[in-house]
């Protein structure tokens, strides 16, 4: 009759909600890719054109796959870091149901079209209302479970999930202020550059303070864990998480270079994100270190693999991204495949690696059985980092490669050497066949873990059972 | 869960200010808060003064009703994921697309479509680059008019119909955002509608091809013909 000690149902439930919003969103991903490749794919209807469905996977992955794991990793972890149930189970189930209905109702409304069309932040006013009444449900439950914590110093995991919960409430009150015109349709109360401006600061800290800070919250609890080994460096987690926090709002003028935008705004923007490099490597070397003699479990364990090769890819990719923020750099790769080439190293490298390597550590121990199959996760793993290489080396290749063309000017003419823009399209068709090929196979690894997954919670339950939830040791 | 380099000799003043401060839940989230707040303000706040934010211009008008609503169409169809409007100012943006595009041109975006990538060309100057009839073909059938694209047909276009009643809240949500419309009436945005749309529908005749005013692919070549043309029109008359 004892209540167990910690709330683990909830995590489960989120868990699952991640398993098959993963599914859904990295296979509206591969279709989508094909319709870039295969005009056909679209279908002729009006609810699976590329304009509708891009949206719907963007939507998908981030906030349905990505914020169903981190709800299922905060939840797991900040319970064992403060030694504390969640303050409230009905806040938490509240928390679960809420979000799930956004996602139902944004996978609705943006199949029909209705959308505010601003890149991550579609969704329609009624549903942005919802996201604000269930994101102050969720930090009320995670601010109230704080305030009851039975250790006194807040672990660096819990500072970043702080972080996230605040910074993304910001984001989302101000990018969405509108004025609607009907139930499903609204004008924004910003015009022109200025909405573009918060627009981007909106949509560049998402990428840092949803794909992000939050994960790497997810990275200081798990990777720990699954290592055995102690944090590499607290010092550089307290300078990494400040300067990280306090630079990465600055980013956003950068998708925004060589536009109308103020000058001084687009260098902001430039040198804020150049300067992110350094808090972004410290998070990188703090991983990374943290594994300093584990490396020979690296060959056996999966786990430890999704998660090196996550935490490199984050490293990468966050060189990538400051490299791209240089104004001249930027005028070469703005608008090319190249942006889809590095968004996918972090989405698919990143949060997609460090989410498998959590989810492949969590699943036996919140089931207290072995995994279904324990050979699966190599598959995957190899499945996905292949699959990912091949997605965006092509990417690399197709966005260079059409950036140069546009730009290619003829010698003696002066003119454009490239002036007709379709027979720049179409040698970018091999490309993007390929990219579905790596989209797939990451996909395939995907579903492989669904099945493992499902057929692992329907195993009985092992009889001589464990401690189901040990406290982890100081 | 142990921190390495928590405690002993080598420990920074700092770090035991910030061991203190790990302590104080509502401290630690004031000064996240602090932190993350200051860039956002000191790059947003300017752009809302003359001194600091995007020029204007009085060349610039509102979009009309039935611009309004193939905005509307263009925004749901997500045409601003695959085509751009910014022209960029280097030499062969200018060269492929015409002038690069100014500040003051987005005035009445709301929201802005700039866009973030070119699967298709940008569209910021196609305003009176193709006749009405182009249009027409090209979202009927994108390879009619541009073999070899990879853009997907939009044949519903011809067959749905623009709503006044639906159009006119829009207007009138616009106006309370601060877009000068003169007009808030049913009747009046009724008449609007119909009158730019014959036009589109009369040149359309011309080039053998029938239509009505309130089909849905009018009210998108009435915006797609907009784009670009008051800012070219300024930056023409040397109003820069």
């Amino acid at each position: 009759m004892n209540q167990p000690r910690y709330d683990d149902d909830v995590v489960k439930l989120f868990l699952g909600a991640t398993v098959l919003w993963g599914v859904v969103g990295m296979l509206v991903g591969v279709i989508i890719a094909l319709q870039l490749a295969y005009w056909p794919a679209n279908l002729g209807l009006p609810w699976t054109t590329f304009g509708r469905l891009r949206p719907l996977h963007t939507n998908a992955v981030i906030f349905a796959f990505g914020g169903n794991i981190l709800f299922t990793g905060i939840y797991y972890s900040t319970q064992r870091l403060l030694k504390v149930r969640m303050w409230n189970d009905m806040l938490s189930r509240l928390h679960f149901w809420g979000w799930q209905l956004i996602i139902v109702l944004a996978a609705v409304t943006l199949v029909l079209g209705m959308t505010q069309s601003k890149e991550y932040a579609e969704l329609i006013w009624p549903i942005d209302l919802l996201i604000t009444v269930v994101w102050v449900i969720f930090a009320v439950n995670l601010f109230g479970t704080i305030a009851v914590r039975q250790v006194k110093h807040m672990y660096v995991a819990i500072w970043f999930y702080i972080s996230f919960v605040i910074t993304i409430a910001v984001l989302h009150i101000v990018n969405s202020l509108a004025i609607p015109a009907t139930l499903f349709r609204s004008y924004p109360v910003y015009s022109g550059l200025t909405d573009a401006l918060v627009q981007w600061w909106y949509g560049h800290n998402a990428v840092g303070f949803f794909l992000t800070t939050p994960f790497l919250g997810l990275m200081y609890y798990f990777l720990p864990k699954a290592a055995e080994r102690p944090v590499y460096s607290y010092r550089l987690s307290i300078i990494h998480f400040w300067a990280l926090v306090f630079l990465y709002i600055w980013a956003g003028p950068h998708h925004l270079l060589l536009s109308a935008l103020p000058d001084w705004a687009q260098t902001l923007g430039m040198v804020f994100s150049v300067m992110l490099i350094a808090p972004s490597w410290g998070g990188m070397l703090n991983g990374l270190l943290t594994l300093k003699g584990s490396w020979e479990r690296m060959r056996t364990d999966a786990v430890l693999k999704f998660m090196v090769v996550a935490v490199s890819f984050y490293g990468m990719s966050t060189f990538e991204g400051p490299m791209m923020s240089i104004r001249a750099v930027n005028s070469l790769a703005h608008f090319t495949n190249w942006v889809i080439g590095h968004v996918h190293s972090g989405a698919l490298g990143w949060v997609g690696m460090i989410s498998f390597g959590v989810m492949y550590w969590l699943i036996p121990r919140l089931y207290n059985r072995p995994l279904w199959n324990e050979k699966w996760p190599t598959y995957h793993f190899w499945l996905a980092t292949i699959g990912i290489v091949l997605y965006t080396v092509t990417m690399w290749v197709a966005g260079l490669m059409e950036g140069l063309q546009w730009r290619a000017i003829d010698q003696e003419t002066g003119l454009l050497q490239y002036p007709i823009f379709i027979d720049i399209v179409r040698r970018l068709m091999p490309y993007y066949w390929l990219r579905v090929v790596g989209g797939g196979m990451y996909l395939v690894g995907m579903i492989m873990l669904a099945i493992n997954y499902w057929n692992t919670i329907r195993s009985p339950e092992p009889v001589a059972a464990a401690e189901p939830t040990p406290a982890p040791a100081d | 869960m142990s921190q390495n380099g928590m405690e002993g000799p080598s420990q920074k003043a700092y770090e035991h200010f910030h061991r203190k401060l790990e302590g104080k839940a509502a401290l630690f989230t004031i000064l996240t808060t602090v932190a993350i707040l200051i860039g956002g303000l000191a790059e947003i706040i300017p752009m809302f003064t003359a001194t600091y934010g995007p020029e204007v211009h009085p060349g610039v008008t509102p979009y009309t009703p039935l611009e309004v609503a193939g905005r509307d169409i263009y925004q749901r169809e997500g045409c601003y994921l695959c085509h751009s409007q910014w022209v960029r100012p280097t030499r062969a943006e200018v060269l492929r697309y015409g002038e690069w595009t100014r500040a003051f041109e987005y005035t009445y975006d709301r929201p802005f479509l700039m866009g973030s990538r070119r699967m298709g060309p940008d569209l910021q100057r196609v305003g009176g680059k193709y006749p009405d009839g182009w249009h027409y073909e090209h979202m009927r059938d994108p390879r009619s008019t541009s073999p070899g694209s990879v853009m997907p047909p939009y044949a519903w276009l011809l067959e749905w119909r623009i709503d006044p009643a639906d159009i006119t809240k829009s207007i009138v949500a616009l106006t309370k955002t601060g877009v000068p419309y003169e007009i808030s009436e049913e009747a009046q945005v009724r008449a609007a509608l119909e009158n730019q749309g014959s036009q589109i529908v009369a040149n359309l005749a011309t080039q053998g091809i029938q239509a009505e005013w309130d089909q849905e692919i009018i009210a998108m070549i009435a915006y797609l013909q907009r784009l670009g043309r008051d800012g070219t029109a300024v930056l023409s008359g040397g109003g820069r």
